[in-house]
């Protein structure tokens, strides 16, 4: 919303002056976007007058002036062709900054003749576009007087406004609120109805179904005949060019003045060109109007329009049409002013995709009890600048009734706002934003004014007299905080934390991607569902809710591989989701690490990642999660996005999945046009038991043995379809007193052990609890070790 | 001559000649041979000792005396000797074994915390001192939850400020939506718990605009206090200590001004002081503003739609960027570049593991 500060003083009788006003507004709540002071940059620049005019030595084009500048005359150079003796100009005087180059001038020398000033264009103050000559001051203008001085600028403010003040879309709503704050006095409004003459020619009807009361609910019109339609003059042209709107007729210049003046859209349809009486009805399939944008818009039966005989006219609360538009030659017109529906406005400028001032108001509500006023001020304008004479008004339909008036309890100001306000204060501000208090008891019953169709209840007037007063006046106050400090995560927060730190300390670096994905890559992770495929995705690349962290994680190492790096690790804590319900969905630590594991190294041979650096980032995460360490088990399945024969799931128990690790399946890396390797993992978080919640924190007594352990190693020969684990655990199960840990130390496939064979190497510890253990006991528990894997898994020690 | 005075005789050369033995032994191993000779079961000074027999035993004492000090004599040179000779081998293993110490280590790689989580994390250390909890809610959300209970009414021109994505319309009309803010997750709060409540909450959200300083998805953090006595001088008191405390600079000045949110009333969006001289942002006094946050005293009708009575409870919400907060206290130019996974970027702007944000430690280094 622009206007300019002599537009605001036209409501508001004050001294204030425009930063004051600018910060003013701000703090009201109608922040401001911009201000335009032409006068803040221009304060160096003055006034001078030509004395000479005559060539330069050295070019033709351009001429060698004196210029007076009251105290002395300067040589300066000039090109312009309009610079003559006599004339009164602007100078710009050495290290002055021209706003159109932001640079400061600088004593000059053209073609070996010295420059001691410029003369200055529009332009080149950035005031207008001219730049055919330099700025030609009027005659009378003294020579030596600051610019500021001579000329008088409007400065432009843009105040943004918020959804809820639609009354501040109106220089005079913006102008009562800064009234309110007590910087002015709000300028009295007169309306008195117009000496009328005659009955109007066109009459004016409501015809709308049951089904949509609302949609013009109150329609004010009159004829005006004799107008004669000239330019409008030079203030109202300048403020409309302020502001952004293009100066096309007195008319129109009228309408759109009312629409920012006073929040109060009209029309004027040439009364000449219209057919029979108006009415306000809904527009019927297949009807058209050519607009006065210049484009044709096809309507249909939820948009309301003004029709005459001929059909529709104009577009209601939203725009014209080109046929009945008013132009240089009208002499009768018809003046609308009437109340439109904002979602129904609304929803037509959308379906149609017009944007306009009066769309823009309507939408966000209109007053309604300024409908004939508006009416009867706009005439007022019209007669005074085009002449002509005015027709009774026609008016159908009615206002909305008056509000009902709102309980205001002024303690609620201290209790919600936390500041101290005077009654008389609360009072003052309530009935200068145009509310009627009248006292009940301890409390007040206030009527909000019919501008203010957002104030319904207490806590509105509440904010209203916190608004006035000034948030700056709201004491700021600690908030009180808990006497005992707690952990303030849940448990599966706290868990979530453990796991990201604790793949980022295995080296993983992590990274946050979309929750969408394209449905191509969605399939090969087990989703692209129709129910979650957005409806309106922001292009056919993010169009569904993915079903894996992990693909947007390998698609990564694609877009990182394009830029030259395919060794990398990347993880992600996030959702992935499995149905279009509020909570179809899971927290996933996902991770992927593709090329070589490490970088290579003189002292190391470098390899490739494989599904064991997978595995054990999946452990690694489990175990970060607080997760049991023992019990789980480790099993050759996984997803259909792993390699299948080179990938596996912890579980738990046999149903609970908790982790699935393993290369990723060439068929989605082909896809994905990525170079392997590439391998991967998903912890479900949810899955992973919390820790125990404990009475204390005190740890489990430390028992450590006095007798040595002893270590005994073993090469098991068995076939290759035995898991490592069977093999293991068997051994482990050998002695649960004594053995404290089995390692596999190697593992051979090859001839010395025959084909389909393997040769599985352990170490096995054996702690002594009681004493120290005798050979004899020693050779026991090795044969018992012996025992366990071969009734396990079928294997006999390695001759 | 008495057998002491030959015992006594042959010591002395004996002595003298195992001394010498010593002192040209070259190495260990011929330092060993001398020992052997002289000290060894079959050695000279063995010999002599097993004399000792044959001596009176009036003038055995002597004898032995004599003998035991010669032993004495050639054993402490023997270590003396087995000492020198073994500081003189390791100094010159030593001087063989050198390395090229600048030769590069094996590589370790550490990872990072991407910024958006280590800004999560600082805020709730911040609000968790405050006693705050950390509320989380779903990402796919319903009409109910994102906008009606939030008073936004049915086509009201404040749901087109956000541009929601939605999900396929059902067969009874209804359609769910990707939440537009987290807004949700406080009505879901307000649904389950009874006051006093106190929960800040971060998480993902979604609006259809993607631009230079838009992405479709970003992540916001909210909070909410609901108590019988929180009014607009703790919300104010609240946002200036966490935007002094998070921002890092002390003399930060802040700014509450009215702005409008349907689910706040009064609501304020909040400025922080910054300079932009020279073409750099920095926070702190200087000449212009920066908004930061959107609050404001919660609606008597989103209370009201939770089942909380709005004439006995009262309190504060509000809601910031995390992405905008973490790129203005991090110097990080583009929105769009936290969402790219560029290994580079998360190296760069990412947080090493072991730098836990706490109030005590600091939040950032």
């Amino acid at each position: 919303m622009k206007f300019t500060l002599s537009w605001l003083k036209r409501h508001l009788d004050t001294t204030a002056g425009v930063d004051a006003i600018a910060e003013r507004l701000t703090m009201l709540g109608l922040e401001v976007e911009s201000l335009d002071d032409p006068a803040a940059r221009l304060g160096g620049f003055i006034t001078g007058q030509v004395m000479e005019a005559g060539p330069h030595p050295n070019a033709d084009r351009l001429q060698l002036c004196k210029v007076s500048i009251g105290r002395e005359t300067l040589q300066v150079v000039c090109g312009a062709p309009n610079a003559r003796a006599g004339l009164k100009v602007v100078v710009a005087l050495p290290g002055v900054v021209v706003p159109a180059t932001g640079e400061a001038l600088k004593k000059g020398n053209v073609r070996g003749v010295e420059s001691q000033a410029m003369m200055c264009s529009w332009r080149e103050l950035l005031l207008g576009e001219d730049h055919s000559g330099i700025i030609e001051l009027p005659s009378n203008t003294p020579a030596g007087e600051p610019l500021t001085k001579v000329l008088s600028f409007d400065p432009v403010i843009d105040v943004a406004i918020t959804p809820n003040r639609a009354d501040c879309l109106g220089v005079r709503g913006i102008a009562r609120d800064l009234a309110a704050a007590g910087l002015g006095k709000l300028k009295p409004l007169s309306v008195e109805p117009v000496k009328s003459s005659f009955t109007s020619p066109i009459g004016v009807s409501l015809d709308f179904p049951a089904e949509a009361p609302g949609a013009c609910s109150l329609f004010a019109g009159r004829t005006i005949r004799g107008v004669r339609n000239g330019e409008s003059p030079g203030w109202l042209k300048d403020w409309l060019t302020a502001v952004g709107l293009r100066p096309i007729s007195a008319l129109v210049d009228i309408t759109n003045y009312f629409t920012i003046d006073l929040d109060r859209p009209l029309h004027v349809f040439d009364a000449a060109k219209l057919k029979g009486d108006v009415r306000a009805r809904l527009a019927r399939d297949g009807e058209t109007l050519a607009a006065l944008n210049g484009k044709s818009y096809d309507l249909d039966g939820s948009m309301t329009v003004i029709a005459d005989d001929a059909g529709p006219q104009a577009l209601g609360g939203v725009i014209g049409g080109e046929a009945t538009s008013v132009s240089a030659g009208t002499t009768d017109v018809f003046l609308e002013a009437a109340l439109f529906d904002p979602m129904r406005t609304a929803a037509t400028g959308r379906r149609l995709a017009i944007e306009s001032d009066a769309r823009y108001r309507f939408e966000r509500g209109i007053d309604p009890a300024f409908v004939v006023s508006g009416m009867e001020l706009a005439t007022r304008m019209i007669i005074e600048l085009c002449g002509g004479e005015a027709s009774q008004p026609v008016i159908v339909g009615k206002a909305p009734a008056e509000s009902a008036p709102i309980t205001f309890r002024p303690h609620r100001v201290e209790q919600l706002g936390g500041v101290s306000v005077p009654e008389e204060a609360m009072v003052a501000a309530l009935e200068a934003l145009g509310c009627k208090l009248s006292k009940v008891g301890t409390s007040y019953a206030v009527v909000p004014p019919s501008w203010r169709a957002d104030v319904t209840g207490e806590h509105d007037l509440v904010e209203e007299v916190i608004r006035i007063h000034g948030y700056d006046h709201i004491p700021t106050v600690s908030m009180p905080r808990p006497s005992v400090v707690r952990p303030v995560l849940t448990a599966a927060q706290r868990q979530a934390n453990w796991v990201r730190r604790g793949l980022a300390a295995r080296g993983l670096v992590e990274t946050v991607t979309w929750s969408f994905l394209p449905s191509s890559l969605a399939g090969l992770f087990g989703g692209g569902k129709a129910e979650l495929t957005l409806a309106n995705p922001i292009s056919s690349d993010l169009d569904s809710m993915r079903p894996s962290v992990l693909a947007n994680l390998v698609a990564a190492a694609g877009r990182n591989a394009d830029r030259g790096f395919r060794d990398i690790s990347l993880f992600e804590l996030g959702p992935e989701f499995n149905g279009d319900q509020p909570g179809d969905q899971r927290l996933v630590a996902a991770g992927i690490r593709a090329g070589r594991a490490a970088a290579r190294h003189w002292a190391e041979q470098a390899r490739p990642v494989d599904a064991f650096d997978a595995k054990a980032d999946a452990a690694g995460a489990v175990a970060a999660a607080g997760g049991p360490a023992e019990g789980l088990q480790v099993v050759a399945e996984a997803p259909a996005w792993y390699h299948p024969g080179r990938s596996g799931s912890l579980k738990l128990g046999p149903k609970t999945v908790i982790a699935s690790f393993g290369e990723i399946h060439p068929r989605v890396l082909a896809a994905l046009d990525i170079k392997g390797p590439v391998v991967g993992f998903e912890v479900f978080l949810e899955a992973v038991p919390l820790p125990k919640v404990r009475p204390t924190k005190a740890k489990s007594l430390l028992k450590v043995s006095p007798f040595h352990a002893i270590e005994r190693d073993f090469a098991f020969v068995v076939d290759r379809s035995v898991s490592a684990e069977a093999v293991l655990r068997a051994a482990k199960g050998a002695d649960k007193a004594l053995i404290s840990d089995v390692l596999l130390f190697d593992l051979y496939e090859g001839p010395h052990v025959g084909e389909d064979k393997k040769s599985l190497a352990i170490q096995v510890t054996l702690q002594p609890v009681e004493k120290t253990l005798t050979d004899a006991e020693i050779e026991a528990i090795a044969a018992k070790v012996v025992d366990a894997v071969g009734k396990a898994t079928g294997g006999e020690l390695r001759g | 001559m008495g057998k002491l005075e030959e015992i006594r005789k042959s010591v002395e050369p004996l002595v003298a000649q195992s001394l010498d033995a010593v002192t040209s032994a070259a190495t260990l191993e011929e330092l060993d041979r001398v020992r052997v000779a002289t000290l060894g079961k079959k050695g000279s000074l063995s010999a002599l000792m097993s004399q000792l027999g044959s001596v009176s035993p009036e003038e055995r004492k002597e004898a032995g005396a004599a003998l035991n000090a010669a032993k004495q004599a050639v054993s402490d040179a023997i270590d003396a000797r087995k000492t020198a000779l073994e500081v003189k081998a390791l100094d010159e293993r030593l001087a063989r074994e050198t390395i090229d110490v600048t030769l590069p280590v094996r590589p370790e790689s550490t990872g990072r915390i991407h910024p958006i989580s280590q800004t999560i994390d600082e805020v709730v250390a911040i609000f968790g001192q405050m006693g705050f909890g950390v509320a989380e809610g779903p990402d796919i959300e319903d009409d109910f939850h994102n906008f009606t209970a939030l008073n936004f009414p049915p086509e009201h021109p404040a749901r087109l400020m956000h541009d929601t994505f939605f999900l396929p319309e059902k067969a009874d009309g209804s359609r769910h939506l990707l939440r537009t803010h987290t807004s949700p997750v406080q009505v879901r709060t307000m649904l389950k718990q009874t006051p006093p409540i106190r929960v800040i909450i971060p998480g993902r959200t979604y609006r259809c605009d993607s631009d230079m300083t838009h992405t479709p998805m970003f992540h916001q953090l909210e909070g909410l206090v609901i108590d019988k006595t929180t009014n607009m001088g703790h919300l104010k008191g609240c946002l200036s200590e966490f935007v002094k405390t998070y921002f890092e600079v002390d003399d930060v000045p802040v700014r509450f001004r009215p702005s409008f949110f349907p689910f706040t009333e009064p609501s304020a969006e909040v400025d922080i002081g910054c300079s932009r001289a020279g073409g750099e942002l920095k926070i702190g006094a200087g000449a212009d503003w920066l908004e930061i946050l959107g609050c404001g005293m919660v609606h008597p009708n989103v209370l009201r739609n939770c089942g909380i009575d709005p004439d006995e409870y009262q309190g504060f919400a509000f809601g910031m960027g995390i992405e905008r907060i973490a790129m203005l206290k991090y110097g990080i130019p583009d929105l769009r570049t936290f969402f790219d996974s560029d290994l580079r970027w998360l190296r760069h702007y990412g947080f090493v593991p072991l730098d836990v944000p706490t109030l005590s430690g600091g939040l950032a280094r």
